[in-house]
């Protein structure tokens, strides 16, 4: 890949270079390789200082494989991540586990992510009391801080997991994120499972915080409008692979690749009678376990050539900081409805 | 108690017509568990015309889920049941409804497909199979007649290649498949109502945009009515043409879809779609990043017996009023109903 | 889905209730505890309870139940009451033995296999093995190459019960590892072993008492089914089984020398699964969370 996507001059978090991660698949008594899934395919983007990337796209296209691949929750198969300078990928785990105060993760579902037979004070207290920041009252008092910080009562310490509703849950898993202050909060799909009021007091909450502890997110999505909200920058996933990486409003006020263009034709927008020229993909996913070859995206791409069966076009900066991946852009000129309405 | 009697006696805006097909009132269903009665539907009334869609809208827990199992008397047994109002589908009073004769209306005359296609398909027969097997039961066609059937209705949903994938299982589907296998089943003997529960939530967004434009396209064709149940307020305003808003399994808030979207009077209504974040159809949002509206506190117990209005607690334009007495739904404008007290001081701020 | 969400909130309201209600709620726990606690007392104060177990009284031979023997006698005019007194503590002393011993080493070797890859593959396939002999052969191919004891035959019947309890302490590990919790403790700096302490083990601790009580009972009925075959308990410790074995012979003439210690016996395996049935009812939340 030519260059690093979205490098500029600014203190850089995280840094990920040609990330790939392959799960094998196996089969039969004898448990034999029989194939690959591909769940992350040559990933590569940079996160600074204060900043929302959001990665968003459907499910199997390996957003959430590069969050845990990341957080190395899940091993790399190849690449790098850089957390503050240092490749993390090649870590023993006594070495990563001093890494990991740096970065922490917020997980999708907030009832499987506590563990149901601990008490809220000492879930949120736990990165502390392993890496020895605190003890006896200090620990309390630091606890009870960061529950008022992410809005639950300090007096709530005691209680457990189950006694919460989701939104509040969702708070406990930031307040543990928080606890060790990292540099770099890993969101997977953090507000995907809360009814739409509670995601609005998690993303304001999220925001909050950003603003105060100038936190870098990773933010994982695949809802286009909580990533138009939240995310400075957004990259779009296909099969695997980064197709669109570009500013928030570039990305939204002119998608350049045929993908990111047909998906934000198809979510629904609350405004009725706002009867859009609609480009409908035709067709699902392909298999992970068996990509089509050159451009993923061309069994589904109504502008599709000869050339983009056979050759993977690479992601290159087509605008400034506006990168994208596709054999027909570098030829310009609109092609899709959404332009067409621009206009 | 009084003020529920007048709003369900007075459903001024939607009167009961030769033109509704489905008309429920004073719908209330219970759950009985150890902890107590959850009150799940709590006197919802609404009227359904022949062929047209209607949203019921809300967050979890509101009821909206409970009312349509209420209506195909799905409630399992044991854990809950209907215990008052009536529903009433082409005049037959279905919640007096015996057994035998309610089993020919399900699948047949109302149908209804969930959520989560992978569970509601039976994973041991052929999609064609359990296609067929419905037209069998209700249409009395022979095996050979509703096989044939059965391709029909899955070219119709637009599934490519029906012949074959007629003599698959659903695991060799994809999710989507498997909801246009559903939408199949759900309509292959012409419903005169379809109820759709969250078709769509399950599916990634390119995929959702396909089975809705299908179900609104087949619903055209086929002058189904459909009662779609959704939590996503751009599905309602692309497929809607009225709109109920429930909260705490009661209705808040009904009106037509732009006349809502426009016009909203309920704050809960006010609140979801303040909390949303908006994306437009220009592409561009003015306040990117900027605080979104929240609605403050949780949903409150069912368990409980809720005095006032159920939106109280969390409303900033509660008056102590709210808190005691339960508005009504009160016409404002044509075919708009709203239930709360401030509903003047409420539209009287902008949003 | 209204239900759902309201689920979960109202542990509060269950703490208030008092103790008869828990009763009233549990009436299986509650009648399995209530007779094993008797057996246990009539174990522990057979001296008080009982006679002699092993004195013979020839004049005495094979007298029916009466006030002066309770259950009869048998063959050598020994009172079957006072044998079957002493046998309760044979078989709940085996019977306790067992589930402690099977469970512990089940314990270790299940966390093992749920946290090595490597291990499991090869622990796996010999607990397979181990579980496709019938226990009963097992243990008396293990007695009859060891001397006959107490300790013998609580080791031999313990060993084919471990599979069981490794098979479920693996599958718990395992699933319990997979949870997001744990991902989270990971990423919150937490060690692998603190992980196994705190997060992993007391998952395994409810599902473990319950499979413990059906080691328990399972473990009484081999011990009686090995002493009547002659490869258990040596035959001068009054066991049920062993009873039954010397009663066999004159079952036609004596029905009683196999009667007593056969009801008992029953009553004992029946109470023990009921306080396991009952407690795999509330400490199984899936289970409960239906109610």
């Amino acid at each position: 890949m030519d260059g690093t996507p979205g490098a500029t001059a600014a203190e850089t978090v995280l840094r990920v270079k040609d990330l790939k991660k392959h799960f094998p698949v196996h089969r039969g008594v004898l448990s034999r390789v029989v194939g690959h899934v591909f769940a992350v395919d040559g990933v590569s983007f940079e996160i600074h200082r204060g900043e929302t990337l959001c990665l968003v796209g459907e499910s199997g296209c390996g957003k959430s494989t590069v969050a845990k691949t990341v957080m190395r929750l899940q091993e790399p198969t190849a690449g790098t991540v850089e957390l503050n300078g240092n490749d993390i990928t090649k870590l023993g785990q006594e070495e990563l586990r001093a890494h990991r105060r740096e970065m922490q993760i917020v997980f999708q579902d907030p009832y499987s992510s506590l563990n149901p037979r601990m008490s809220a004070g000492a879930i949120v207290g736990e990165p502390l009391t392993n890496y020895g920041l605190a003890h006896g009252a200090d620990l309390q008092a630091r606890i009870a801080k960061l529950f008022e910080r992410v809005g639950l009562r300090a007096d709530a310490m005691a209680k457990y997991p189950h006694e919460f509703s989701g939104g509040q849950r969702q708070r406990l898993g930031i307040a543990r994120a928080l606890a060790v202050n990292p540099r770099l909060i890993v969101a997977d799909e953090p507000v995907s499972a809360l009814d739409v009021s509670v995601q609005a007091q998690v993303l304001n909450l999220l925001i909050d915080l950003q603003e105060e502890f100038r936190l870098a997110y990773l933010f994982v999505s695949h809802d286009l409008a909580v990533v138009e909200h939240i995310g400075h920058r957004i990259a779009v996933m296909y099969l695997g692979r980064i197709v669109e990486l570009a500013d928030n409003a570039d990305l939204f006020g002119e998608p350049l690749h045929p993908y990111t263009e047909a998906l934000l034709a198809a979510a629904p927008l609350p405004e009725p009678g706002a009867k859009r020229e609609r480009l409908i993909l035709q067709g699902d996913v392909p298999s992970p376990m068996k990509p089509p070859p050159g451009c993923h995206f061309h069994t589904r791409c109504p502008y599709a050539e000869a050339r983009c069966k056979v050759e993977t076009p690479k992601l290159e900066e087509v605008k400034p900081a506006h990168w994208v991946a596709c054999h027909l852009r570098p030829r310009g000129g609109p092609f899709g409805p959404l332009k067409a309405r621009a206009a | 108690m009084t003020a529920l009697a007048t709003a369900t006696a007075a459903p001024a805006a939607a009167p009961a017509s030769s033109d509704t097909i489905l008309s429920v009132r004073d719908l209330r269903t219970q759950f009985f568990t150890r902890d107590g009665v959850v009150r799940a539907v709590d006197g919802v009334s609404f009227d359904l015309k022949r062929g047209e869609t209607l949203c019921i809208v809300g967050e979890s827990g509101c009821g909206k889920s409970v009312t349509a199992l209420s209506i195909l008397r799905l409630i399992p047994r044991g854990a809950g049941r209907i215990v008052g109002g009536s529903i009433k589908f082409e005049g037959t009073e279905l919640t007096t409804l015996p057994e035998d004769q309610m089993r020919k209306i399900r699948g047949n005359r109302i149908s209804m497909i969930f959520q989560e296609p992978m569970t509601s398909l039976n994973p041991v027969l052929t999609v064609g199979a359990q296609i067929a097997e419905s037209l069998h039961i209700h249409q009395g066609l022979d095996r050979r007649a509703a096989w044939d059937r059965a391709v029909e209705m899955l070219s119709i949903v637009r599934i490519a290649d029906p012949k074959r994938r007629a003599g698959e299982y659903p695991h060799q589907l994809s999710g989507g498949m498997r909801q246009r296998v559903m939408i199949a089943i759900a309509l292959a003997c012409n419903p005169k109502v379809l109820i759709a529960d969250e078709p769509t939530t399950a599916l990634d967004v390119t995929i959702q945009a396909q089975i809705l434009n299908l179900m609104l396209e087949l619903k055209e064709r086929l002058g189904t009515a459909i009662v779609l149940i959704t939590h996503d307020l751009g599905v309602v305003a692309e497929t809607a043409q009225r709109v109920i808003v429930m909260y705490a399994g009661r209705k808040a808030e009904e009106a037509s879809v732009e006349e809502l979207f426009r016009n909203p009077i309920h704050p809960y209504t006010r609140g979801l779609m303040g909390s949303i974040p908006r994306r437009t159809a220009t592409g561009r949002r003015s306040n990117i990043r900027g605080r979104l509206q929240e609605i403050s506190g949780i949903v409150p117990s069912l368990r409980e017996e809720i005095p006032g209005c159920a939106f109280a607690p969390r409303c900033s334009y509660a008056v102590d009023r709210c808190r005691t007495e339960q508005p009504p739904l009160d016409p404002h404008g044509p075919y708009h109903l709203a239930a709360c007290w401030e509903a003047a001081r409420v539209a009287a701020t902008p949003r | 889905m209204a239900t759902t969400t309201d689920v979960a909130a109202p542990v509060a309201a269950r703490r208030r209730t008092g103790a008869l209600a828990w009763i009233r709620r549990n009436p299986t726990i509650t009648i399995g505890a209530a007779i094993l606690a008797a057996l246990v007392v009539s174990a522990f104060l057979a001296p008080w309870l009982a006679d002699d177990p092993l004195s013979f009284e020839p004049i005495n031979r094979l007298k029916r139940p009466s006030e002066q023997f309770w259950f009869g006698t048998d063959q050598f005019g020994r009172d079957v009451y006072s044998r079957v007194i002493y046998g309760t503590r044979i078989s709940l002393a085996v019977g306790i033995s067992v589930a402690v011993f099977a469970t512990a080493v089940g314990l270790a070797v299940g966390v093992l296999c749920g946290y090595y890859k490597r291990a499991d593959a090869i622990v796996m396939r010999i607990m397979d093995g181990l579980m496709a002999i019938p226990s009963i052969l097992l243990a008396i191919a293990l007695i009859t190459l060891m001397k006959a004891s107490l300790f013998i035959v609580i080791v031999a019947i313990s060993i084919p019960e471990i599979p069981r309890v490794v098979r479920l302490v693996r599958s718990v590990v395992l699933t319990v590892r997979g949870q997001p919790y744990i991902e989270a403790a990971i990423a919150s700096g937490t060690r692998g072993l603190t992980i196994m302490v705190r997060h992993i083990l007391p998952n395994t601790i409810a599902p473990l008492i319950v499979q413990a009580t059906y080691v328990c009972a399972s473990a009484i009925l081999t011990e009686a089914g090995l002493s009547f075959l002659g490869a258990g308990t040596p035959p001068e410790i009054p066991s049920w089984g062993n009873v039954i074995s010397l009663g066999r012979t004159f079952f036609q003439i004596a029905p009683w020398i196999i009667f007593f210690p056969g009801v008992l016996l029953a009553i004992t395996v029946l109470a023990i699964n009921l306080v396991g049935d009952g407690l795999r009812d509330t400490l199984d939340p899936r289970i409960a969370r239906r109610m």
